[in-house]
């Protein structure tokens, strides 16, 4: 991907969520890799002040992240929508325990998807976060994001709030092979 | 054979600043029984995340040895945690697992550890180079004597424990109260 020229709004919105998360103090960054947060994950290994933590599967970042605010750090979930089922369980103990919980989604299976099998995940994802209590906001164009992220991590810490940001296909670009 | 009541609360006896995490099932209600404290944060489900929610605490407070105490079971199923929280290495996370070789919690039934699985040498295969299996009193007190070190190193203790099941000891269940509990003997705001 760094071979082409993106445009640049593709260049823009990730750079706006990375001086969001360091404007709201993000210290914990637990992430499964996808292709929509590529550069924020760069962004976020080069950054001393960021803990750049890569996961086996996504809902190890639930625990972390819990862990995280027990001991005052904020942090915040990067992964792709797919990964969103992973989740379920684990998010019994943001419910059970009112931890404060962000993640960031991009999303798959909505936009021009060529890959049938990411629309389960893709068509549910809303859904599944709605079942375990989790707050959702979209984002489908590049200029609203960074305020979408700020008044999510407002919610999230400032207010204790569970919310879920979720990246749309449209603001991504489908993935083409 | 190792009693499970006895290594926990030997461990504990000396734990000094240590934050502790356990793991849903008896690891919970064997840290309950060496005592309550503010510092313990006790896991009731989320089962697979006792040693995640170790490696963020002890990143978020470097300064204090974080020690989670868990089951086979438990820590079976978020077996990942083990190459997730390798490539962190903080050197104040010390992850105990109490290897009965069962699921105690829902019968009894045999785990995976009864079947040929060798946590250690699957946390060392990991990137967890200081992972070992502890089969008597020597080593819980080897182990004991570091435990309030928050300097010691990445490590993962597979302690083998008799199977037999000790009376329940319950902690609160109310994760709300424990989170914010734990957090006021942090000085945090909850
Ligand atoms: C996601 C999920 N699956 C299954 C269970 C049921 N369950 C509760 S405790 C437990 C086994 C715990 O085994 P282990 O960690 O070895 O504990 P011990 O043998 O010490 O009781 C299981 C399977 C659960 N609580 N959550
Ligand atoms: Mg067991």
């Amino acid at each position: 991907m760094d071979g082409s020229a993106p445009a640049p709004a593709a260049l823009a919105w990730p750079d706006a969520i990375f001086a969001e998360l360091q404007r709201w103090g993000v210290r914990q960054v637990a992430y499964v890799p996808d292709g929509g947060h590529a550069r924020l994950i760069r962004a976020v290994h080069a950054e001393p002040t960021m803990r750049a933590i890569p996961l086996t599967t996504e809902e190890e970042g639930i625990a972390v992240l819990a862990g995280a605010a027990l001991g005052g750090q904020r942090g915040v979930l990067l992964m792709q929508s797919s990964g969103v089922g992973n989740c379920v369980n684990m998010l019994s103990l943001v419910k059970s325990c009112g931890f404060p919980f962000l993640a960031l989604v991009t999303m798959r299976g909505e936009w021009g998807e060529f890959n049938p099998w990411q629309v389960p995940m893709g068509s549910t994802t809303e859904a599944a976060f709605g079942l375990m209590g989790v707050g959702v906001r979209r984002a489908d164009r590049a200029e609203e994001v960074a305020e979408t992220v700020a008044a999510a991590a407002r919610m999230v810490f400032e207010g204790g709030s569970a919310v879920a940001v979720l990246l749309g296909q449209r603001l991504i670009g489908a993935k083409v092979f | 054979m190792l009693d499970r009541r006895d290594v926990v609360a030997r461990l504990l006896k000396d734990r000094d600043e240590a934050l502790v995490i356990t793991g849903l099932g008896a690891a919970t209600y064997d840290v309950a029984a060496a005592g309550d404290d503010a510092r313990n944060f006790y896991l009731w489900g989320a089962m697979g995340g006792a040693a995640l929610m170790g490696l963020g605490l002890a990143l978020a407070r470097p300064d204090r040895p974080v020690v989670v105490i868990t089951g086979d079971g438990e820590q079976l199923m978020g077996i990942g945690a083990f190459a997730t929280i390798a490539v962190q290495a903080p050197a104040n996370l010390t992850i105990v697992v109490l290897d009965n070789g069962l699921y105690g919690e829902t019968g009894g039934q045999r785990s995976h550890t009864s079947g040929g699985t060798d946590l250690a040498a699957v946390a060392r295969g990991c990137g967890i180079a200081a992972a070992s299996r502890v089969t008597d009193q020597a080593g819980v007190e080897a182990l004991a004597a570091t435990i309030a070190k928050p300097t010691c190193g990445l490590r993962v203790v597979v302690i083998a424990v008799d199977p037999t099941e000790a009376p329940r000891v319950l902690p609160s269940r109310d994760g709300a109260y424990v989170r914010g509990r734990f957090q006021a003997a942090l000085g945090l705001a909850a």
